[in-house]
């Protein structure tokens, strides 16, 4: 633990106590952490001076609700020897590394740029070819960046023998839209620009923004404030997994349950809709606090809304889920074993449908939920069962804990004053949206602006989870699988 | 099997039956309202997140609003303020500007003309492609909405297809991202004439909260005319498709 300054979720360290090692003691120092089952939730660079990069490395202690922070001094367009020769979760974080600073992990896997950006400094997406295997009964399945449906743009390559996967390639970036470096020269616009990081997931990101905000300024929000927050996050996990379960329903053509979860997330969203105008939760949540309150008859038309939508969702899901045929297309498809899981640190519920007990509500409690307890649900099985079925116990925690709290809504006020970051600080904001755990880390100059804002959604982890639970599946099953892990795209481009 | 048709039977009806007369909740942020003009005390265009907002005329640009209402907060008297008419689709980019003259339904009636030539060839069958170019997935989820049970843009013979080839209309969202540019002028070229384009969201429309970025790349608006516009953010299910209908002349 020598080499790590040990701190927790929202709470802010001063950057001069972080402590900085030479690669040498750094790379050993992380990688045994992760060996004893801490999980990386942030490695990236930040400019050190001329040509030199400040590395740092942020490692989630979930058992010890503790985040632990440690650095290493790089020099520009240098080497090091790879993290993920050692650690598998780090392979994501250093291809991102690698094309932001042009700094190179050697012995690195698959050393693929992630989304070509306009700001990068590694070479061109286009010239690195994609992974390729031969053979007569091999063929090549190409689908993207436009798909058949409406949904957001992204490239798969499937590497086929006959009719099953040997390989997929998720090649994505197109998204791309700056946001990192959008949020870091942000003002006022700078919540917005939040709340459409990743558009299913407002309340997530504009919850672990404002959450960041406060941190590096001392300040809280008002328990009332954090409260509504939590409600419109469970409000947004309840629709988003219902959502889900009716894609997937349609996935496997029971169209009835496609049907009846769409139109019950209908009465789920509206009430998000009655609380603050959207039925995404857009306009709600601020640093300080949320700009909505919620009365008696708010609550009271939350609540029947959502307990409405839940009695029809859960006949429905007991119904669908004790169908023989849907079984048959759920379980043992698109298997992601824990060993795996854990090697390529999934997370979310995801990882929970792998048997990873891991849930920031409970792990990392911050604002409501030190009040309103979430105790984490996990299954084993890791299959497209397993997440679907998770989903729905999920849904029916998620209802329970709306009720709860617009029951034991705290009085006082819905907004701080506007928190206004000190200097030369560095914190990490941990939401657990409905994906999994979204991770801001903020680092302040001298002068309390902001000159880094790292953002990470669950996506950036799980995609690789998907690539390897269609390995050995038919790849009439790649939608089902696709849809069970409900992935974001611009979430990971950014 | 008699378990699922109790179901279905509880369901009851889910569908609007009319969608031109469906009014949304009176929380929803739509069309604005300006009244009179911006005095000493107007500091709404300050927190506009997008710079949305005109002094002389005081007029709003639905088509850089991301409707989170904070110019509306601003307002000392009144002078922006929100309703929940959703109706605020418009055929070109000057009709976009919201002044303080006219009541909303004349805004609805002049914001979209009905073609001949579209009405004569797509008026019973339209049929649209979407891209997602930088889509945050707000609008990819509300035009997957506008296809659920509640909604039921089907029935109008509207309908999205998975090929190019098969349609009639692009619907673009997002703020087009350079990553995504080769992509959609492809898609556009892949599709038959005669075809129309749909932008759809702020972000389509002007760029929205990431008009600033350095990664996007907005050529294929200077090379191609879209013929409707649908404002928000993201553009709640009724607005785009009574937009459509209304190109159509339905």
């Amino acid at each position: 633990m020598d080499h790590f300054k040990l701190t927790k979720n929202n709470r802010p360290v001063a950057l001069k106590d972080v402590p900085e090692f030479s690669m040498t003691e750094f790379r050993p120092a992380v990688i045994s952490m992760c060996e004893t089952g801490k999980r990386v939730i942030g490695f990236f660079g930040v400019d050190a001076g001329p040509s030199r990069t400040r590395l740092y490395a942020a490692l989630a202690d979930d058992d010890a609700s503790s985040i632990l922070l440690s650095s290493c001094l790089l020099e520009a367009g240098g080497s090091y020897r790879s993290f993920t020769q050692d650690a598998t979760m780090f392979h994501i974080f250093e291809r991102e590394l690698f094309e932001a600073f042009g700094i190179t992990p050697a012995g690195h896997p698959w050393l693929k740029p992630v989304r070509y950006p306009a700001e990068g400094k590694a070479e061109n997406m286009d010239a690195y070819p994609f992974f390729a295997s031969t053979g007569s009964e091999m063929h090549e399945v190409s689908v993207g960046p436009v798909h058949a449906g409406i949904i957001e743009p992204g490239h798969f390559r499937f590497q086929c023998a006959g009719e099953k996967v040997q390989h997929l390639e998720i090649q994505l970036g197109y998204q791309h839209r700056g946001v990192e470096p959008l949020l870091e020269r942000a003002g006022a616009e700078g919540p917005h620009i939040a709340e459409s990081v990743c558009g299913d997931t407002v309340v997530g990101h504009a919850s672990a923004y404002a959450s960041l905000f406060e941190s590096l300024s001392g300040a809280d929000a008002p328990r009332r404030a954090h409260v509504i927050r939590a409600i419109a996050l469970e409000l947004e996990r309840a629709a988003m997994h219902t959502a889900g379960l009716s894609a997937m329903a349609g996935d496997i053509a029971y169209l009835v349950g496609s049907a009846v979860f769409g139109a019950n997330r209908t009465k789920i969203i509206n009430a998000s809709l009655r609380l603050c105008g959207s039925r995404f939760g857009r306009g709600l949540v601020r640093p300080g606090g949320v700009l909505f309150d919620i009365d008696a008859a708010t609550a009271k038309e939350i609540k029947d809304s959502v307990n409405e939508a839940y009695d029809r969702i859960r006949e429905m899901a007991e119904q669908m889920f004790g169908a023989a045929s849907v079984l048959s297309r759920l379980q043992q498809t698109g298997v992601v074993a824990k060993q795996d899981a854990v090697k390529i640190g999934l997370t979310g519920f995801a990882a929970r449908a792998s048997g990873i007990a891991i849930d920031a509500r409970e792990d990392h409690p911050s604002g409501a939920y030190i009040n309103f307890p979430v105790r984490k649900q996990v299954l084993e099985s890791g299959d497209c069962f397993a997440r679907a079925y998770l989903r729905y116990m999920e849904i029916g925690q998620s209802i329970r804990l709306i009720n709860d709290m617009c029951d034991n809504l705290p009085q006082g006020n819905i907004m701080a004053e506007e928190p206004s970051p000190s200097g030369n600080v560095i914190c990490a904001s941990v939401v657990e949206g409905w994906r999994g755990g979204i991770v801001y880390i903020g680092i302040t100059d001298e002068n309390g602006m902001m000159k880094k804002i790292k953002v990470k959604d669950p996506s950036f982890n799980n995609w690789y989870g998907l690539a390897l639970a269609v390995r050995n599946n038919g790849i009439s099953d790649f939608p089902l699988c696709n849809k069970s892990f409900d992935l974001s795209y611009c979430g990971n481009d950014l | 099997m008699s378990n699922i048709i109790e179901i279905r039977m509880r369901q009851g009806r889910q569908f609007i039956p009319d969608v031109k007369k469906a009014v949304v909740n009176g929380a929803f942020r739509g069309l604005p309202e300006i009244n009179g003009r911006a005095g000493d005390d107007f500091t709404a265009d300050s927190v506009c997140p997008t710079g949305a907002i005109t002094r002389e005329p005081l007029s709003l640009d639905l088509g850089k609003c991301v409707f989170c209402g904070d110019c509306q907060r601003a307002c000392k008297n009144n002078e922006i303020k929100f309703t929940n008419f959703h109706r605020m689709s418009v055929d070109s980019p000057d009709k976009l500007k919201v002044t303080a003259a006219g009541s909303a339904e004349a805004f609805e009636k002049e914001g979209v003309k009905c073609r001949s030539e579209i009405k004569r060839i797509f008026g019973r069958s339209m049929k649209l492609r979407q891209v997602s170019a930088g889509g945050c997935n707000g609008c990819e989820m509300e035009l997957n909405a506008a296809l659920n049970v509640n909604f039921d843009m089907p029935r109008f013979g509207i309908d999205f297809t998975a090929s190019p080839r098969h349609a009639d209309g692009l619907v673009i969202t997002g703020p087009l991202t350079k990553n995504m540019a080769f992509a959609i002028e492809e898609t556009y070229r892949a599709m038959p004439g005669p075809k129309i384009i749909i932008a759809v969201g702020s972000c389509a429309i002007s760029g929205g909260i990431f008009a600033g970025s350095k990664a996007l790349d907005r050529e294929f608006f200077s090379a191609h005319k879209v013929d409707l516009f649908v404002p928000g953010c993201p553009p709640h299910p009724l607005t785009f498709i009574n937009g459509i209908l209304s190109v159509l002349g339905r």
